[in-house]
């Protein structure tokens, strides 16, 4: 795991300069926390059946990766070290329910598709590993953009399993506000006498994992270095 | 003065600022919300109880459209004696409509049945009555719930409806789909206790069972559990009622 301190930096840098850049980038790509470090997939696989709850669960995400690196890097001098787990702890879940209360409230259907996803943000491996392998050590502005790169990481994985298995497996698309938008016309189905049929694997659970097998596949061709022996 | 940030004063300092001010912040976010959510678990509780007698509607329709069917909410005791009853628009601040009756709460509470009240709502569905009872019980993980609507003679299963807080996605978690509580229709209850049954995988279903969910035994046994358990509390109040209409 790259631990970066900048505070051992003599001159202050711009907030894009090029070091901070990457910490936006490379997730996205080449160190992104799905296909590379492998973290946060129960709810990759598990909530990618409409593309609406995907949206809705990949903003909870960023949410609180943004709130909770900001918090645990403007009190990094101040926590404990040796309570310093729990504190991150403390911070992530008092953020998710907050994240499920506001759901709730206001995206109630939503909130009751995504169940005990939303808690389960929780033990997103993703986010406590950028608590204590970057937050804890880093100032408040480069950990932000660490949360944002690295929330956006999760979030296009999402968005694309969802995608992919929300037009072939119901032929629709869905968005938060809008419903779910059937392009297909009715009668182009074999139960009304035509050709299509929806593919009901890819709304089953193994349908993800190979999703993202395949988006793993992909990255990894297009740039071998990496591949693990 | 230096903090030494290691110590136990400053540790144990450090942890009790920080629970208050967590407390505090989620305290007040759920305040806040309440009534927000509370409207939302109504509005919820409509779609259920109509779609238990087989109309679909949505959450913004629930208002208007719960009082065109459901004609009458009843309170009823153990016994079978009515306690309160509501008719027309439900009014989310009158303690006294049964529809504000929390049965997940009395479960939970474990009082005995002679110390509570239990909802009914009768709805008119084809024109005749149509008679919902909420059911409420203990799956695998957590409660679970639905609304089981008789028909008029009071012992064939209309329709149902379940859902679930948290059982397992992919199995017991489908008793809250269409294709598990649509087997209940039309199925009828026993004479005595149990008065209907979910079976486990493989064995001859009747008329009065039906067929539970692969790999979610412990719900499906859940939700026969509650049924039983419901139907054996409403009986004495169809009695009197088939009583009354023989006479």
């Amino acid at each position: 795991m790259s631990t970066e301190n900048s505070s051992i930096t003599p001159k202050r840098e711009s907030l894009f300069s090029k070091k901070n850049r990457k910490l936006l980038y490379d997730p996205l790509g080449d160190s992104n926390p799905i296909t590379i470090q492998v973290l946060g997939i129960c709810s990759a696989l598990a909530i990618t059946v409409q593309l609406q709850q995907a949206v809705i669960m990949s903003l909870s995400v960023l949410f609180v990766m943004i709130s909770a690196n900001l918090l645990v890097s403007l009190l990094r001098n101040l926590i404990p070290d040796r309570i310093r787990i729990i504190v991150q702890l403390v911070i992530i879940a008092a953020l998710v329910i907050i994240v499920d209360e506001v759901l709730k409230a206001y995206q109630p259907d939503i909130s009751e598709k995504l169940s005990v996803f939303v808690g389960l943000i929780i033990t997103n491996c993703i986010i406590m590993g950028r608590l204590e392998a970057f937050a804890l050590a880093n100032k408040p502005a480069p950990s932000v953009l660490d949360a944002i790169g690295n929330g956006m990481g999760y979030a296009w994985v999402l968005l694309v399993v969802s995608f992919v298995r929300e037009i072939f497996g119901s032929g629709a698309i869905s968005l938060p506000g809008m419903g779910q938008v059937k392009f297909l016309p009715q009668d182009w189905f074999i139960s009304s006498g035509g050709l299509y049929e929806n593919n009901n694997l890819m709304i089953l659970p193994p349908m993800a994992l190979v999703v993202v097998g395949v988006i793993i596949w992909i990255q990894r061709s297009r740039n071998e270095a990496l591949i693990e022996d | 003065m230096a903090i030494n940030k290691n110590g136990t004063g400053y540790t144990f300092l450090f942890s009790i600022v920080m629970v208050v001010l967590v407390g505090t912040a989620l305290a007040y976010t759920s305040l806040s919300l309440k009534p927000l959510q509370k409207k939302n678990a109504a509005d919820k509780k409509m779609v259920d109880i109509l779609g238990a007698i087989g109309v679909t509607t949505t959450r913004e329709n629930a208002e208007t459209d719960f009082p065109l069917y459901a004609k009458e909410r009843l309170s009823i005791d153990s016994e079978g004696n009515v306690l309160n009853s509501a008719t027309g628009k439900v009014d989310h601040s009158d303690s006294s409509d049964p529809f504000n009756l929390d049965v997940k709460k009395d479960y939970r509470s474990k009082k005995p049945a002679s110390e509570l009240s239990f909802p009914l709502y009768i709805c008119e569905k084809d024109e005749k009555n149509v008679y919902v009872i909420p059911v409420v019980g203990s799956g695998l993980w957590g409660p679970i719930w639905g609304f089981v609507a008789l028909d008029s003679d009071m012992s064939t299963i209309y329709g149902a409806k379940f859902d679930h807080k948290q059982e397992t996605p992919g199995l017991g978690a489908e008793i809250k789909d269409n294709f598990f509580s649509d087997k209940f229709k039309g199925q009828k209850l026993r004479e005595a206790s149990p008065y209907f049954t979910i079976i486990k995988g493989g064995r001859e279903t009747d008329i009065h069972s039906v067929d539970g969910i692969t790999g979610g035994t412990i719900t499906s046994v859940g939700v026969g559990e509650m049924i039983d358990r419901t139907i054996y509390i409403y009986k004495p109040y169809f009695e009197s009622v088939t009583n009354s209409s023989e006479q």
